[in-house]
């Protein structure tokens, strides 16, 4: 499909946005730019270093580990073993939300925990301090779960944390504590560290608690973090449905929840990047097959329900479905109404994260918005192209080093919850199980992928397509504005939300209708600055 | 409650920091270094760092916060980062066109023991600086100090690298800015100019951290010190540092290498720290301070004069950082209220023995604590112990105030969820004559808000 936007010619795009990089720069990045065509797909360079020197999006492999998937849960007390700002700039920032069904239930979120490494530390080791604060955590909260974060120097230092962990997890006996060694230097991005935290979660939470769960149609919920009540939402209308949702990984969980995970029948993944590896273990453990869904939007909301309706393959629930969308959908439909003729033909760009560049399209697609450039911050080739790519996918030097688990089925636990024929028949209806199609295959012809986009390319985008909203990060968001078009924060939502489901849908609507919309972006220049060249500039605001 | 972990008996801890009121070094480097004019942080390291420094500076100033980093991946860390710091220059020059480059290290590239001082000079020699172009560095592990000491190493830097002595002196004083708000520093030049003091304010955000809304982003803003005030610095008549943690050390390293005397105050946060801003500052220049300036400060002793019932006793619990918590502290006692609690995660013992001093003479039963486990999570104990009027403290405090429904002022670093820090001042005269507003809200409203319907009082 080619979208009724004017684009300009592409290709001379892509030259623009290298012409100032040194050659060999130049040529690194002209690889991570390319023009879509969603019919052949062509190749993306992504989840390679970024170029020193280089402003980017990117983080690091500790916030991806304890920022993105371990900090939502929050009957964990989170300790970084590292000096002191690790841990300070992680804590509250990213607006996992959470509920406590009582005052007495644990609630570490709001809390930062570190070791506050001094020099002495990194000296002759940290290991004995962090005993003693993993021990000073026990003794204050008697926590279920403290888990241990590596940041940058403690790999360098060797510090053994999982020794650490194991011989106080010992100790008490009634505290399962455990370590991640996911150094700020792992990997490229905050990817490697979704992987690192991905495997320690397997390896010591899931299974721990056999107890067979109730329901009917069970489920868990994967890379879903509860930022700005997502998951509220969510848990919201599996609940009309009648779905029984297991365990969330992570947004509003419990330690107990992901004990018990293994127990439910289904995982659907949100954001693929972040916890497939997860799918795809449990898969293998305990054969639950995993199917990728959308709750971004009103529309992906309902498709993603009929799947897991169809998946249970039960006319109960497919009737039950039905109603729910049947029920919610006037409400969508009546905002979308309204504001459609404010939003429609408008244009959005959105670079961040490794899920949210594409979930958010199909919300602009539903306003008449169309995307005209794209871009993930730490996504891999799969996230983009699909993960049909993923044999084709260069294991280089940066991502050997991050461990894989070899999983097998477990004897007892191994119980495939479909039959080879069940989900061949699923696949026939349409339904894919363990798999993803991937960002570009959605997107117009023409339109412009760029894979960890850098500050520049991102100024040179926006100077030449004039987009009328941009969508990135707190980073961004400022630089973008100044230019005078608003920047949709689509890690923390400007402190919005939620975004999931039919209620997340109508915010979103309306905050993108007052945001495009908004009068200040025509107040920006005084009227005296407006007299002498009018051009281009609102007439309302010209002085008679 | 959003604490419901935190118990009231205070128990000693010596591995675990709980809620810390400090944060690392780079950031406050990078801070300071934005305070250069045409100058690009850039964070050696990898990239977690400095993405994190830049969203926290960023969520404090809603403002754009650029920085570049050497990106290390395992190999560097290795193998030294020297290579990823060449290629970064040699990128940053090309791509975004800095003045200069103002370069601090990190926990990790410290660990690994790269040498900035060696690769900058490196990166001269192999002709990767362009003429006319400057690379300064910092070094700020943050196992060591807090971001204000981060802050201070890297003025130290700037003063170091960039003045030099003609050995001609020059009519001025520089004011080395200990860690404050652009506003701050934008009073300071204010109250300098109504002086008639020529100085070299250094680093100064004002310009670059609150800049206009103009449709166009510039990389660069117009504010900052520049290049050449500051290689003039080294041939001022005096130095004033504001802040003995935060800005002396600069003052210390110029009086080395350019023989510039200086100078400590506090940072002039309420009446008798300004007064003793100004009183130096007409001193060193030998200048009689003006009218107007003396109707500022009238115009805070009336205030303080007519409201000192609301003021009267009231408990106070305060965190932050040192050269604030000073003559804030200073301040509140002033004001005839009672800072109860102070806490700073911020170690050393100059910092101690200055408050101590300070609370001895005037507050002797003050809890104080600075340094190790000098933490949020201990101030609140201490708050639960023995209960506040007032809690004042950066944005976290909010967590706290809201558990103990104690009122609450935003003061410090950083304040994630309010604006007007980078707008209004807390310096000077009518700095302090704001904040004593906003204390005189913070309890007013309180009393408005718990006040029995007969008691309640349409004039206060
Ligand atoms: S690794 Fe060090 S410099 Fe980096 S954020 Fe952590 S404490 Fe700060
Ligand atoms: S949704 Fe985006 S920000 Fe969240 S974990 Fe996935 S990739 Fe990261």
């Amino acid at each position: 499909m080619e979208a009724n936007i004017h684009f300009p010619d592409p290709s001379k795009v892509r030259e623009e946005l290298i012409q100032k990089y040194p050659a060999k720069v130049a040529k690194k990045r002209a690889k991570s730019i390319i023009v879509n065509d969603p019919q052949l797909i062509p190749e993306v360079q992504a989840n390679v270093r970024t170029v020193p020197g280089i402003i980017t999006q990117r983080g690091c492999s500790y916030a991806g580990c304890k920022g993105v998937v371990l900090g939502p849960t929050r009957d964990i007390v989170n300790i970084v073993h590292g000096p002191i700002g690790c841990s300070f700039y992680a804590w509250l920032t990213r607006r996992n939300q959470t509920r406590t069904e009582s005052l007495m239930d644990a609630n570490y979120i709001p809390y930062c925990f570190s070791t506050d490494m001094q020099e002495e530390n990194v000296v002759f080791g940290g290991e004995k301090k962090l005993k003693v604060a993993i021990q000073e955590a026990y003794d204050l909260f008697h926590p279920k779960s403290i888990a241990i974060f590596s940041t940058c120097p403690v790999g360098l230092i060797g510090d053994d944390v999982h020794a650490a962990s194991k011989e106080m997890r010992e100790k008490f006996g009634d505290c399962n504590v455990f370590g991640f060694s996911c150094e700020g230097y792992r990997g490229v991005s905050q990817s490697a560290g979704h992987h690192i935290a991905n495997n320690g979660v397997f390896k010591h939470m899931v299974g721990r608690d056999n107890t067979p769960s109730v329901g009917k149609y069970k489920l868990n919920l994967l890379g879903e973090y509860n930022i700005g009540g997502d998951a509220f939402e969510i848990e919201r209308i599996f609940e009309k449905c009648g779905i029984t949702l297991v365990a969330s990984f992570s947004g509003n969980s419990t330690v107990s929840q992901i004990e018990n995970a293994h127990t439910a029948d289904l995982n659907v993944i949100l954001c693929h990047r972040s916890i497939n590896y997860m799918g795809d273990m449990m898969e293998t453990k305990y054969g639950i097959p995993w199917m990728k869904v959308n709750f971004v939007g009103a529309e992906s909301t309902a498709k993603s329900l009929r799947k897991i309706a169809e998946y249970f393959g039960d006319e109960e629930l497919k009737a039950r479905v039905e109603e729910v969308i049947a029920e919610e959908a006037p409400r969508v439909q009546a905002v979308i109404d309204e504001i459609m003729p404010r939003t429609k033909g408008k244009t959005a760009m959105l670079f961040v994260g490794g899920s949210r560049a594409h979930h958010y399209q199909d919300l602009f697609a539903e306003l008449g918005m169309t995307t005209v450039a794209a871009g993930y911050e730490f996504a891999h080739r799969d996230d983009y192209e699909g993960r049909h790519v993923l044999p084709s996918i260069k294991i280089d030097a940066d991502s050997k080093n991050i461990e894989e688990l070899k999983v097998v089925a477990d004897p007892e636990l191994y119980n495939p919850r479909k039959t080879e024929a069940e989900l061949e028949a699923l696949k026939e209806k349409g339904l894919e199980i363990n798999g993803y199609e991937g960002m570009m295959k959605q997107m117009t012809k023409k339109s412009l992928v760029v894979d960890d986009l850098s500050h520049y390319e991102s100024e040179k985008l926006i100077e030449i397509y004039k987009p009328d909203i941009f969508c990135a990060g707190i980073k961004e968001k400022y630089v973008v504005q100044k230019m005078g078009i608003p920047l949709k924060q689509l890690h923390s939502y400007d402190y919005g939300g939620p975004y999931t489901g039919f209620e997340g849908a109508v915010n979103f609507y309306k905050d993108i209708d007052r945001m495009v919309n908004n009068p200040v972006w025509k107040l920006i220049k005084a009227p005296w600055e407006k007299a002498g060249n009018g051009a281009g500039l609102s007439a309302s605001y010209v002085t008679q | 409650m959003l604490l419901r972990h935190t118990s009231k008996e205070v128990k000693e801890r010596e591995g675990l920091t709980i809620n810390p009121a400090k944060t690392c070094q780079p950031i406050g480097a990078m801070y300071a270094a934005l305070g250069i004019h045409g100058c690009l942080p850039h964070s050696h390291g990898s990239q977690g760092c400095c993405s994190y420094h830049r969203s926290t500076l960023t969520r404090h100033y809603k403002e754009p916060v650029m920085a570049a980093t050497s990106s290390f991946t395992e190999g560097a860390s290795v193998f030294g980062g020297q290579a990823n710091l060449l290629a970064a220059i040699e990128t940053i020059f090309s791509v975004y066109e800095p003045d200069i480059i103002a370069v601090h290290s990190t926990c990790l590239s410290e660990t690994i023991g790269d040498d900035l001082q060696q690769i900058t000079r490196k990166a001269k020699d192999d002709g990767k600086v362009p003429e006319g172009k400057y690379v300064i560095f910092a070094s700020t592990p943050s196992f060591i100090g807090s971001h204000v000491t981060g802050y201070a190493n890297m003025v130290t830097g700037i003063a170091t690298q960039f003045a030099v002595s003609t050995g001609v002196k020059k009519n001025q004083h520089n004011i080395i800015a200990g860690w404050m708000e652009p506003s701050d520093m934008r009073e300071i030049k204010r109250l300098s100019k109504e002086l008639g003091v020529k100085i070299v304010l250094f680093p100064d955000t004002s310009d670059v951290l609150d800049a206009p809304q103009t449709g166009k982003h510039v990389f660069y803003p117009k504010g900052g010190t520049t290049v050449a005030e500051l290689q003039s610095a080294g041939d001022s008549l005096s130095s004033l540092a504001l802040g003995s943690i935060s800005a002396e050390p600069a003052a210390i390293a110029l009086e080395k290498s350019c023989k510039v005397p200086f100078e400590t105050l506090d940072i002039p946060i309420g009446l008798t720290a300004t007064d003793r801003f100004i009183m130096a500052l007409s001193k060193v220049a030998g200048v009689a301070v003006p009218d107007e300036i003396t109707a500022e400060r009238g115009r805070l002793v009336d205030v303080m004069a007519d409201m000192e019932q609301y003021l009267y006793g009231k408990r106070v619990a305060l965190f932050g950082d040192p050269d604030q918590l000073i003559p804030l502290t200073e301040f509140l006692l002033d004001l005839n209220m009672k800072p109860v609690h102070i806490v700073s995660g911020t170690p050393g013992q100059r910092f101690e023995k200055q408050m101590r001093q300070l609370l001895d003479a005037r507050s002797p039963e003050t809890n104080f604590r600075n340094g190790l486990q000098a933490d949020m999570f201990l101030l609140h104990q201490w708050m639960k112990n023995e209960p506040v009027d007032l809690l004042i403290g950066n944005t976290y405090g909010k967590y706290m105030a809201r558990d103990e429904d104690v009122p609450f002022i935003r003061f410090g670093f950083p304040i994630l969820d309010r604006i007007g820090h980078s707008y209004f001042p807390n310096v000077g005269y009518s700095g302090s004559l704001r904040l004593l507003e906003k204390i005189l809200n913070a309890i007013m409203d309180r009393q408005d808000r718990d006040a029995l319907e007969e008691k309640f009082e349409l004039v206060m």
